[in-house]
């Protein structure tokens, strides 16, 4: 019996079953019981992690733009977020003329649901984890399909062509960064030989970062322009395109597509730790469950840091640069990666751990080099000079001695 | 396994359920004035002009089109992928070849100008 | 029945229902909306046979691809006026032939399996995957599919650009 210290979340599940089947209550209702009470948890748990989350973020943008962040709703403006969300219950639904109401209506459902659906499959420590299904990384990549066809929704529900023509821009930009996302999420498949994310976690006895820091890297990248936050926010950009496609959404039904946002940009966080950072793994994780749920957090925590960094300190691209950036330097680098890793692995099967982060390593830092010189030479090629040679400047003495080209005096 | 699959269920009605939830009691504490100028549709300020339709340039479409590819691409090689540890050489050249024909693919695209946002 | 066979009928009717209102919607964006309900249901057909792979392909491919690129084909083709006729000249013609098959299909069907309509349990070790990709790449298996499906995935691209920049060049 695992003291409660230990692994609080299956003591409490199994106190509860065993007292529902004391009660007299059939395996099959305590299974769907369990289920049931397990989702409601972790929906809820994942909501309000959102708000915990949103002043996190104002906070440390407002730090990185050299100004304190909310402050003054309860100690360090914590009571910010709360007193948003309730501003925003009771703001008005307004629903525009000859919108049609039911993807209008179930666009912002489905779009916090695609990102919550993804919390089912995250094993979050030893013990505990939502579904363990055969198929965890597919799974993955599929929800985020459903959240484009609530984004297609929501710009076609709108009835307003700014809205329309926003959200196909945005599916347009999600559906190309989903190109390099599936193919570098293939090369922590490959080794550790499974799609299930448990297995995925339990494989990574040397984190996958350090095998393969450029797929890891052309993945968080990819994640980034996948939940649409900076630099790659221009179809959401809040100052500029005249809108978006939630431009005539007001209410709640508006706080839920923030909410969808900053829910994607953590959920992301936590896929990339599960895939590439080791997940719940760390010291004493395996003897102690509730480490891993620290440990995971903490992991997820620092990447999700690290795209509040991304957000606060780099300029947003133009839609050409995204979608240059995805075909012509991801798609084609996640392949050639997957191509030399594919092989370069095959020769170190058998051999030891050591030997095989060391040969991993150098071939992608060999790959980032070559990368390195092929944008740069690009780069010098582009940069032409476009203003004209210097002509002589209007001044006194080009007037009065006269220079090679003649100008008069 | 379907055990599994039956969280996913579950977890999936709740995850929809939650929102809806949320958004119907929005509805209930919100104050319901409906106006026809507040429902007109925002273009800037102006009044809108003609009906509801985008003229879609083809880009669109291709990119969408070429995702499609390397999404069908990707899903073939998740089997791989997963054999991956246990496979021969030539399985794996295989592969490389799978890859390579589509990163051919992939340029003939950029070179004709398809992965042009223009 | 026990609760895979109502899972089963449920699914069966949303699925079939999705495509009859697919067919006979008024707006072509409301049919590719049909269509996705469609899809879904045979998602989890396929999730009730434990073919887990496949039914997430579902999901992925057809869902985030294909239903993607027929909303962006509809918006590219779509007139402003969407007054036509909804049913061509043959439509009546074309539910006959439809519902003849269908029919074709229960009575032969039927006689296959009377009476036994469970559905096997396979067993919680029972993985599809592995097994699938190694025979993708067998040689003895179906690696010149493989192969051959690359190529078809070349030709389609290849065939796809060839015609939007001839619709591009006649176009501009």
């Amino acid at each position: 019996m695992t003291a409660f210290w230990q692994d609080p979340i299956t003591f409490l599940r199994l106190w509860l079953e065993n007292l529902l089947l004391s009660w007299g209550v059939s395996e099959r209702w305590v299974l769907l019981i369990r289920y049931a009470v397990g989702a409601i948890l972790l929906a809820t748990a994942a909501l309000l992690f959102v708000i915990l989350q949103l002043w996190l973020e104002r906070k440390l943008i407002g730090r990185l733009q050299d100004r304190l962040g909310p402050n003054r709703v309860g100690p360090w403006g914590l009571l910010q977020p709360i007193a948003d969300v309730l501003k925003i219950f009771t703001k008005e639904h307004i629903t525009p003329a000859g919108a049609d109401r039911v993807p209008f209506n179930l666009a912002p459902v489905l779009s916090v649901a695609a990102a919550l659906m993804v919390w089912a499959v995250i094993p979050f420590s030893a013990t505990v984890f939502g579904a363990d299904l055969n198929v965890g990384i597919l799974y993955l990549l599929a929800v985020g399909a459903v959240g484009e066809i609530a984004i297609i929704l929501a710009g076609w529900g709108s009835n307003n062509k700014y809205a329309l023509l926003g959200a196909l821009r945005t599916v347009a930009q999600l559906i190309s960064y989903s190109v390099p996302m599936t193919l570098s999420a293939l090369v922590p498949v490959m080794f550790s030989g499974s799609l299930n994310l448990n297995a995925i976690t339990r494989a990574q006895e040397v984190w996958f970062i350090v095998l393969a820091p450029l797929p890891a890297l052309i993945f968080f990248v990819a994640s980034v322009a996948e939940v649409g936050r900076a630099p790659f926010d221009l179809p959401e950009a809040e100052s500029e395109l005249v809108a978006g496609y939630s431009v005539e959404y007001s209410g709640l039904k508006f706080g839920f597509f923030y909410v969808a946002e900053f829910l994607k940009a953590f959920t992301v966080s936590l896929i990339f730790a599960v895939l590439f950072l080791g997940g719940w793994r760390g010291p004493g994780a395996e003897a102690y469950p509730v480490l891993g749920f620290v440990y995971l957090f903490l992991k997820s925590g620092a990447v999700y840091l690290l795209m509040i960094l991304f957000r606060g300190t780099l300029p947003r691209f133009r839609i050409d640069q995204v979608m240059d950036l995805n075909w012509k330097v991801f798609t084609p680098l996640a392949l050639i990666l997957l191509m030399v890793i594919a092989l370069v692995d095959y020769f170190l099967r058998g051999g030891l751990p050591l030997v095989r982060v060391l040969v991993l390593l150098g071939v992608n830092t060999l790959a980032y080099i070559v990368l390195d010189r092929l944008l740069s030479s690009r780069e010098r090629v582009r940069r032409q000079p476009v203003a004209q040679p210097v002509r002589p400047v209007a001044r006194p003495e080009n007037l009065i001695n006269p220079t090679e080209t003649g100008v008069a005096s | 396994m379907l055990s599994t699959w039956l969280y996913v269920g579950i977890f999936t009605l709740v995850a929809v359920a939650l929102p809806a939830i949320a958004i119907f009691l929005a509805g209930l504490l919100a104050p319901k004035k409906p106006n026809p100028i507040k429902e007109a549709t925002y273009e800037c300020g102006v009044e809108t002009v003609g009906p509801t339709w985008t003229q879609l340039r083809v880009q669109y479409y291709l990119f969408a089109l070429v995702f499609l590819i390397f999404d069908v691409e990707s899903v073939l090689l998740y089997p791989w992928a997963v054999a991956y540890q246990q496979l021969p050489l030539f399985a794996i050249v295989e592969a490389i070849i799978f890859l390579a024909i589509l990163l051919g693919g992939l340029f003939y695209a950029w070179r004709k100008g398809a992965l042009n946002w223009q | 029945m026990n609760v895979l066979q109502w899972v089963f009928v449920i699914t069966a009717f949303l699925t079939v229902g999705a495509a009859v209102m697919m067919v006979l919607s008024r707006r072509m964006m409301h049919a590719a909306l049909w269509l996705a309900v469609a899809l879904l249901g045979v998602g989890v057909i396929f999730i009730t046979l434990e073919a887990s792979f496949f039914a997430i392909v579902q999901l992925l491919v057809y869902i985030g691809a294909i239903l993607i690129l027929i909303v962006f084909a509809i918006m590219l083709t779509q007139r402003t006026d969407e007054s036509g006729p909804r049913l061509n000249a043959y439509a009546w013609a074309a539910a006959g032939v439809a519902a003849l098959i269908g029919a074709i299909l229960t009575f032969s069907m039927a006689g296959w399996m009377l009476g036994n309509t469970g559905l096997l349990e396979l067993g919680p070790a029972f993985d599809a995957i592995l097994p699938l990709g190694q025979a993708l790449v067998d040689t003895e298996g179906f690696a010149v599919p493989f192969e051959v499906a690359s190529v078809l995935l070349l030709a389609a691209l290849i065939g796809a650009i060839y015609i939007a920049f001839e619709r591009k060049g006649e176009r501009s």
